[in-house]
């Protein structure tokens, strides 16, 4: 056989599948399709995915969104990779300023319209999105954390009357022991697994509890990894925690309970007949949670809040807010443009009239607002003094998971407490 | 867009035979210009060359990229030595991992290949050998995340109230007609570690059972005949000829499921991501690269973990000298 000629043609029908390949690839069309990742799933998927609808209309591009509650690995492993999406929601501002620092996102200075930004948005929003004076994320919605949800007839048939909220602590003490007594039956709902980041419903507690014994100036330098995770205001706060989290008579069905149950079904027990518990403490997202898993409840005759009482009294109406950011991890046209579209209040009320969010911007007013209740936490948020966010959002990756680790072992095995502020406190000075 | 990846899928599936085809063509022709005494010795490298280019680029040189890291600081600009290795090893929480390993190892090792060695024996014996091989063969075609959500639901935990039902199956069972308190089989610490290793073990009976069934057809009827004309019980035919000369077959498995103890991951990421002291060395690897974006750490725990499966490589190896040589 002659060889070379086989050889010949080989190589030709090579070169021919090379060009084949390479082609089409160098002319793109006109519509491009952003891929965004982002924590979101469930009914906050289709909530952000009809918020991009309008922009898909309008520009003819497409969004592929792909949503994960271990954000982190899959970001960290795609920008490693170098296939980092489009747009990506970042799990708070500590996360943000890794990844900036790292060169891995860019600036959105060009994106947006600064002066529109600076009129719209507080001051606290665009800080908070700037890393090295070069705004790098954007908030999408915001939520007003801390918030206690309860049923107003089953808490007026257990002998206890919120139509005023508690003041203070101790007041709210002094309620859910008459619950306790009344009844017989657990005060609290509480329930924190959450998959990777099972924990973090009890950070919340913590940073509740944090803010209002120490103030908002040592809050503020917990956030930016300058206080002592084994400082005794902070053994304090973790303990305020475990009074009402490690005691089975004021909490549903005790720590096997609090550590298997899952933040999104935690709740559960509240709206059986009859109520297992009372209260439940979370985040104003969770309403969105309350009318999926039970279409039927109504929003203020069957759930209502109240904000986390003071502590100190030297420092009054503070509260812990927390927003989902998003960055450009890829640059182009499309991904900015999009960017541009998420920060207006255009994009921004249509969440916000699907329910479970509060906009940042000042544009959307209460009016958009689908019923009393997210009003009255956008009021909460709008009223804060000072709004203070998310310290644990503000940590590092690895100090974070470690505060939702430190908690679970807590409710476990609550004599390791010092333990697991010492082992915090080493990640922290070790600058991890 | 979708021509572009038509015609990439075209260009992969044509191109990459193609391409096979064309280096054979041009080694072959290479080989034919050296003088024929040479024909021998170069003809075997240039046959193996593309596999050891893939074996060097995604397995030698990632290995040794990893003990590189592993001897550096976190941002790799100083040489530190052993001294990740002696930070990962004196974390408690490490120590903790490494004890799960040994569970796994000898629970999950155990347990798999003594039901699939009964069931294997017992299937043997019944007409209805083939449904009941393939009902319990069938886990294996689930991932380990699938089996790991299914089991999760499996131990789902309920507190023991008036007009709360335990929506876990076994805590159903445990519950009401065993009338105990439920458990949290994932959290307590007396039981969770056993409980993931179970859900593994459920995964991997069936493919132990399958080899081990198929040694079993391979022994020759007359042996254990004879042994029951010599007056043998069945225990006894059982113990002294069947699993004498099933051992080569278990041993295969078994040091397939060693490997797999020591890699355990999926399971613990899903059932409860390696808290209530459930973490192995696999999963703590993954949380100090990707949460803790520690790749020094992760560099020294991935060492360790080949330096644990390293003892069990030899003594495969070895074992396969001997059956060539005894062949």
């Amino acid at each position: 056989m002659n060889s070379s000629r086989l050889g010949r043609i080989f190589s030709v029908a090579v070169l021919v599948s090379l060009l084949a390949a390479c082609g089409p690839g160098t002319s793109s069309t006109s519509s491009k399709t952003l891929h965004v990742i982002g924590t979101w799933g469930g009914s906050e998927q289709a909530s952000f995915l009809a918020m991009v609808k309008p922009w898909e209309d309008r520009t003819g591009n497409k969004v592929s969104y792909e949503g994960s509650r271990d954000i982190n690995a899959l970001l960290t492993t795609r920008v490693k990779a170098g296939n980092p999406p489009d747009l990506a929601g970042l799990p708070g501002p500590g996360q943000m300023a890794q990844f900036a620092k790292a060169g891995s996102l860019f600036s959105l200075d060009n994106a947006v319209d600064m002066t529109a930004m600076n009129s719209q948005y507080g001051a606290n929003w665009v800080k908070l999105g700037t890393s090295n004076g070069h705004l790098v994320g954007i908030f999408i919605k915001a939520a007003i954390k801390g918030l206690i949800y309860y049923d107003p007839k089953n808490v007026s048939t257990a002998g206890v009357d919120f139509t005023t909220p508690p003041k203070t602590w101790d007041d709210l003490v002094t309620a859910f022991n008459t619950i306790r007594s009344k009844t017989g039956k657990t005060p609290w709902c509480i329930g924190v697994a959450s998959g990777a980041a099972s924990g973090w419903p009890g950070t919340d507690w913590v940073k509740d509890f944090f803010l209002r014994q120490a103030g908002p100036t040592k809050y503020e330098a917990w956030g930016a990894s300058q206080e002592a995770w084994n400082a005794p205001e902070m053994k304090t706060a973790w303990q305020s925690f475990g009074s009402v989290v490690n005691n089975p008579n004021l909490t549903y069905g005790g720590k096997n309970y609090v550590l298997s149950t899952n933040f999104a079904t935690a709740f559960d027990p509240m709206f059986a007949s009859p109520p297992g518990c009372y209260l439940h403490h979370q985040a104003s997202f969770i309403t969105d949670f309350f009318v999926h898993d039970y279409p039927t409840l109504k929003p203020g005759t069957d759930f209502t809040f109240f904000g986390f009482p003071d502590i100190n009294p030297a420092y009054t109406g503070p509260q812990v807010v927390a927003g989902d950011l998003f960055g450009m991890f890829k640059d182009s046209a499309e991904a900015r443009d999009l960017i541009k579209y998420l920060t207006t209040a255009d994009a921004q009320k249509i969440w916000v009239k699907r329910g479970g969010a509060i906009s940042p911007n000042k544009l959307v007013t209460l009016d958009n607002y689908p019923d009393d209740q997210v009003k009255k936490a956008a009021q909460l948020l709008l009223a804060a003094n000072p709004p203070e966010f998310d310290a644990g959002d503000l940590q590092t990756a690895a100090l974070q998971q470690a505060f939702f680790d430190g908690i679970v072992a807590y409710i476990q095995n609550p004599g390791s407490l010092d333990t697991i502020l010492n082992g915090l406190e080493q990640k922290r000075a070790s600058g991890q | 867009m979708d021509a572009q990846r038509i015609t990439f899928l075209v260009g992969a599936v044509v191109g990459v035979p193609v391409v096979l085809v064309l280096y054979i063509v041009v080694t072959d022709w290479l080989i034919r210009r050296l003088p024929p005494a040479q024909h021998g010795r170069v003809r075997p490298w240039l046959w193996v060359g593309p596999a050891l280019l893939l074996v060097t680029g995604f397995l030698i040189y990632p290995g040794l990229a990893t003990a590189w890291i592993s001897l550096f600081t976190n941002d790799g600009k100083s040489f530190v030595g052993l001294a990740n290795f002696g930070k990962v090893l004196g974390d408690h929480s490490v120590l903790i991992a490494i004890r799960n390993n040994v569970l796994w190892l000898v629970f999950y090792t155990g347990l798999v290949l003594v039901f699939g060695l009964i069931l294997a024996v017992m299937a043997d014996r019944v007409p209805y050998e083939g449904p009941v091989k393939s009902l319990i063969f069938m886990p294996m075609a689930i991932s380990f995340v699938a089996a790991g959500l299914i089991w999760s639901f499996m131990y789902q935990y309920q507190p023991n109230l008036p007009g709360v039902h335990q929506t876990g199956t076994l805590n159903a069972v445990w519950v009401n007609l065993l009338h105990q308190q439920p458990i949290a089989w994932v959290i307590d610490e007396r039981v969770n570690n056993f409980a993931l290793i179970f859900a593994a073990v459920w995964v991997w009976t069936g493919f132990a059972m399958v080899i081990t069934s198929a040694a079993l057809k391979g022994i020759p009827p007359e042996l254990t005949e004879a042994a029951r004309v010599d007056g043998a019980t069945e225990l006894q035919v059982f113990a002294r000829i069947t699993v004498p000369l099933l051992t080569p077959t278990l041993t295969v498995i078994g040091t397939t499921l060693v490997i797999f103890a020591l890699k355990a991951f999926d399971i613990i990421y899903v059932m409860t991501n390696g808290l209530y002291n459930t973490d192995v060395m696999a999963r703590r690897m993954y949380g100090e690269m990707f949460t803790s974006q520690n790749y020094a750490n992760s560099a020294a725990i991935a060492m360790l973990l080949l330096l644990a499966v390293i003892p069990v490589l030899i003594f495969n190896l070895r074992r396969f000298q001997f059956q060539e040589a005894i062949r």
